[in-house]
């Protein structure tokens, strides 16, 4: 053994210094965005600045204090990284809203702030009423129900709603603005029936075998459970024609059954199964195999000018992209708004029109320094479910910003998911807000010390026989 | 707004954004890498390695390694650091032994004071410290024997 090599493991520390220095340079970027909007628009400061500067970084603060006081030793960069990508998601939002033409009008800085206010509030509440994440290992059935309950409720008759050709929304009947993505929810309580379920079933899953060829193939009675999830996630893209939740609920799946079970039969039985499936899908239903379609041969021109189904929104994220180049064409003087939709699915590219490749390769190290943080806290933490929930949660955040950054940039098929904190919508929003405050949580629980043992003998014998 | 002065804020801005990530990294490298007086205390004595090794050699009298004088791991040494050492037949121990005699977690050695402490954990057939059971934690003098179920082990400098 070497000297550096027993060198002791420093504690962790609380790091609050760190983490409001750091919050407070990513309200700066966010407001220095904002001002670059106004500047480049109006060739002035945006009038609403203060306004939205202060509400932002009152919002950060207020969160921040919450984290302080309720979970003190938590990571102190989860929250200033989420407030970069929020805020500059709050900043394109804008941008859009600001042009005339295209999709601007769709666009609605003002909800979406008032939304990352809702989120703050759920994140705060999350922390300040769950004070031990374990405690939603008892509720793993539970979750796993109702999870199953929120994926399937848009298919109910009366409060389902069908939009843009995907039936995944419900709402009040009568209120058309009142509407939620219940899918995005469906996600966090499927991760915690997830974790779950595997604590208690890993060993079996992890160690029954056959051997046959190179790998150890598990038990075809073990097959159960991915078979269910496969069937629920094909029939979320059959019955909602949604293929990015069905991607997303069935690749975390299979991430969580590797982590848990160590064993690469799963990923490669799960991949098959999933390519299987997708394959059918495409052959038998109409909105899939377009998708395929417009994958393959995007430049088509009788795909681009098709109306519905066709390539031009991928096509004009593409040309977006493109006319960015390396440094981009800077904040506000771009067209972003010529892409359809740029507001949501494709905020993506309106980002890297206007920052460029050098903007987008910051924003995606970025989601990659939070899945990390949250990786991080799985290998910290002290119990199986606390790892395997926080690596299902930090798993579920990087599959989706690969699943919706890959589709716009055609590196796979696009399916329709939302950029993580950044497009507009807040069911997305309030969802992430939560899964962050439980990554904050755990985080907390696995960095803060252990407690000292008891070696004042005088006092107390800890282990008397 | 002139060209020039949206092309500086433009780039002033990139800058700063990966400024950001960068400061990201490095309160993570603190993170990893001891608190911010480790590294600077590191950094300037980077030049003379033979400050941290002083560090333990200052520490005269005091046991440096723990070797194992009888059983199935005859031989086996261990330095001794500030971190605890388990003794046990579970994986997680700092020295595993395979033995039947031993319990999963049988015993642990932690440093106090300067001092190394042996601590039953309740196993079930008792720790010995020359020739008396420990049943609370004990100070163990250099080169005295420790046993547990068919190993022994000692201190030395």
């Amino acid at each position: 053994m070497s000297e550096v090599g027993v060198s002791p493991v420093p504690m962790p520390a609380k790091r609050r210094g760190a983490q409001l220095l750091m919050l407070a340079l990513a309200v700066a970027i966010v407001m220095g965005a904002y001002a670059n909007v106004g500047l480049a628009i109006d060739g002035q400061i945006p009038s609403g600045m203060l306004t939205y500067g202060l509400s932002l970084g009152g919002l950060m603060l207020a969160a921040y204090l919450v984290l302080a006081k309720f979970a003190p030793w938590a990571d102190p960069l989860i929250l200033p990284l989420v407030t970069v990508v929020n805020g500059l998601g709050l900043v394109m939002i804008y941008r859009l809203s600001e042009s005339d033409s295209g999709t601007g009008r769709l666009s609605s800085p003002t909800n979406q702030l008032l939304w990352t206010l809702v989120g703050i509030v759920l994140f705060s509440l999350t922390l300040i009423f769950l004070r031990d994440h374990r405690a939603l290992q008892r509720l793993t059935y539970t979750a796993g129900a109702a999870g199953l309950f929120l994926l399937v409720s848009p298919l109910i008759p009366f409060i389902g709603r069908e939009l843009n050709g995907a039936r995944i929304w419900v709402g009040v009947p009568g209120v058309p603005s009142a509407q939620i993505q219940p899918a995005e929810f469906a996600k966090l309580a499927l991760v915690i029936f997830f974790a779950g379920y595997l604590v208690a079933k890993r060993d079996v899953l992890a160690l029954a075998s056959r051997r046959l060829l190179f790998i150890d193939l598990p038990r075809a009675r073990d097959l159960g459970p991915v078979l269910i999830t496969w069937g629920v996630s094909l029939g979320v893209l059959v019955m909602q024609k949604d293929l990015g939740s069905s991607l997303l609920l069935f690749g975390t799946f299979i991430a969580m059954l590797y982590i848990a079970t160590q064993r690469s039969s799963w990923v490669i039985i799960g991949v098959l199964l999933f390519v299987g499936g997708a394959v059918l899908a495409g052959m038998v239903f109409d909105h899939v195999y377009q998708r395929f379609e417009v994958y393959l041969n995007p430049e088509d021109p009788a795909l681009f000018d098709r109306e519905f189904g066709g390539s031009a929104q991928l096509m004009q994220g593409l040309f977006a992209l493109g006319s960015g180049g390396i440094l981009g064409t800077g904040l506000g003087q771009g067209h972003p708004e010529l892409i359809p939709l740029a507001f949501s699915d494709f905020i993506f590219t309106a980002i890297g029109e206007e920052l460029g490749l050098t903007g987008l390769m910051a924003l995606l190290m970025v989601y990659a320094l939070i899945v990390e943080r949250g990786l991080r806290t799985a290998l910290a933490a002290r119990d199986p479910f606390s790892k395997l929930l926080a690596g299902g949660l930090s798993f579920i955040l990087a599959w989706q910003v690969f699943i919706i950054v890959g589709g716009v940039t055609n590196l796979i098929p696009l399916t329709g998911l939302v950029t993580p904190f950044m497009s507009q919508g807040g069911s997305a929003l309030l969802a992430n807000w939560i899964l962050i405050a439980l990554l904050v949580r755990m985080s907390d629980a696995a960095r803060r010390p252990p407690p000292q043992a008891i070696q004042n003998e005088g006092l107390t014998q800890v282990f008397q026989r | 707004m002139s060209e020039l002065t949206l092309l500086l804020i433009r780039l002033a801005f990139l800058a700063v954004l990966w400024f950001f990530v960068i400061a990201a990294v490095g309160v993570i490298r603190t993170d990893l890498f001891g608190s911010r007086t480790a590294p600077a205390a590191g950094a300037r004595n980077a030049g003379k390695p033979a400050k941290p090794v002083a560090k333990p050699k200052s520490k005269k009298g005091e046991p440096r390694q723990l070797i194992v004088t009888g059983g199935p791991l005859q031989g086996t040494t261990i330095n001794l650091t500030e971190q605890p050492i388990t003794i046990g037949r579970a994986n997680d121990a700092t020295l595993v032994v395979t033995d039947d005699y031993a319990s999963s977690r049988h015993a642990r050695l932690f440093p106090q004071d300067g001092q190394w402490i042996v601590e039953d954990l309740g196993s079930t057939n008792g720790t010995y410290l020359d020739r008396s059971k420990v049943t609370r934690p004990t100070p163990v003098p250099l080169g005295v024997p420790i046993r547990v179920g068919k190993t022994v082990i000692e201190l030395r400098k």
